[in-house]
């Protein structure tokens, strides 16, 4: 059996106006020693303003061997990106 | 600090890729030499994993031991800036050590199965580090040539091709820089320092050396399992090339510090554009790799202390997770 702590996944908001990103992982017995481990692991040169935690288990994924069809659909559909449509260069602020 | 990959190679052990399906084999074999990065739930080869799982877990188990050595000076350290620096240093390598376990749990080994790996005798780390820390000096000389050894192997680990470890090495890269300056720190130090002072600098060198020109592990002829490594851009240099590399960088460091590289063979080759370097003394170091180092034994018994000692917070740790769940749910 395993006895290890859970694993919990760790995100770092690196200053305000930026999303948290992922970083890494710790084990914790519980989500506040997880923040505490995170805080030593991933922010001892001022990494971070603010710690996520998420137990890893709890994260749903999609399947890398179904990226083809899951992505694909908007490779065809260029007419979503601005470049698709010409406009006369005379037009200006378009 | 790093660990590149050790022991005698085992026949035997040679990675194998027969049995896998050729297909997905080759749709793997071309993502990686297009450079693309491999993550954890995509299809890889079992080869391709058992050796990375190996070799992250080694490097992992070479950060955690690679505390001791240095842990050993704490109390030690002759002013209050060393020893905040000293502090800090050890912390990072607690912390290497923590995201590398991590890369190689993404392969699907448990942290509990590589700590007993390691704790059993059966997983390896750096040689270097069953070498003792006679004086201040070895700090020095530490920092500067076995984490400029490191440095030297982890540098080219950052573009490897398993996502995890890759992304474990830029952290660890960006961090170790300041181990190797505050090593040579010390070095400058102690060699401009009383001729006593000058000698330790000088002592310190002369047994560093050589088990630092080992950490780049077996040469290349004995290394089968490198070619197999760079095609799955586990590897990007063979080990040859890096302690080179190693030697021409840091033989003029040597010179500033006015300290003598114990090698009488090294010489400058004008044609080559390297020093041409004695043999390491490959008898020692396959000794070392079977667990024969001076302080071997000395290691892994703290190794076990450590964690057989804190058996009990982990446990309580759970049990009061359990109890406050439950209480919560009641």
């Amino acid at each position: 059996m395993n006895r290890d702590w859970p694993l919990w996944e760790v995100f770092v908001r690196s200053r305000g106006g930026l999303s948290h990103k992922h970083v890494g992982s710790v084990h914790a017995p519980d989500s506040e020693l997880a923040v505490r481990h995170a805080r030593d692991t991933y922010t001892r040169r001022m990494e971070g303003v603010s710690l996520w935690v998420v137990k890893s288990a709890d994260i749903v994924a999609s399947d890398p061997d179904q990226a083809g069809p899951m992505f694909a659909p908007a490779e065809d559909k260029v007419y979503r990106h601005p470049t698709f449509y010409e406009i006369p260069p005379e037009v200006k602020h378009i | 600090m790093y660990t590149t990959e050790m022991g005698k190679p085992d026949p035997a052990k040679v990675a194998s890729i027969g049995g896998e399906d050729p297909a997905l084999l080759e749709a793997f074999e071309a993502r990686v030499a297009a450079d693309e990065f491999i993550e954890p739930k995509d299809w890889m080869p079992d080869a391709y994993r058992r050796t990375l799982v190996r070799q992250i877990s080694q490097h992992a188990h070479s950060e955690i031991v690679g505390m001791l050595p240095e842990g050993n000076w704490l109390t030690r350290a002759p002013s209050l800036r060393r020893k905040a620096v000293l502090l800090a240093k050890v912390q990072d390598e607690g912390g290497h050590g923590l995201y590398l376990y991590c890369a190689a749990e993404t392969l699907g080994t448990s942290r509990e199965q590589m700590i007993e790996a390691l704790h059993s005798g059966k997983a390896k780390y750096s040689t270097i580090f069953n070498y003792p820390t006679l004086t201040w000096a070895d700090i020095g000389a530490i920092g500067w040539l076995v984490d400029g050894a490191a440095i030297m192997n982890q540098v080219p680990l950052q573009r490897t091709s398993y996502g995890p470890y890759a992304r474990a090495m830029v952290k660890v890269c960006k961090e170790e820089s300041f181990h190797q300056r505050q090593g040579y720190e010390i070095m400058i130090a102690m060699a401009n320092g009383t001729p006593e002072q000058k000698a330790m600098a000088q002592d310190a060198l002369n047994r560093w050396w050589w088990p630092s020109l080992m950490m780049f592990g077996p040469s290349d002829e004995n290394s089968p399992n490198t070619a197999q490594s760079m095609r799955w851009r586990i590897k990007r240099d063979t080990n040859d090339e890096l302690r080179q590399k190693f030697v021409d960088i840091t033989v003029p460091q040597a010179e500033f510090l006015g300290l003598t590289v114990p090698d009488p063979d090294l010489v400058w080759n004008e044609a080559k554009g390297g020093y041409d370097f004695g043999e390491v003394d490959w008898e020692e170091f396959y000794a070392v790799v079977r667990g024969e180092g001076p302080v071997a034994k000395e290691r892994m018994e703290a190794r076990r202390k450590a964690w057989d000692d804190g058996a009990w917070v982990r446990e309580a740790a759970l049990a009061h997770e359990a109890k406050r769940t439950a209480r919560a749910a009641a």
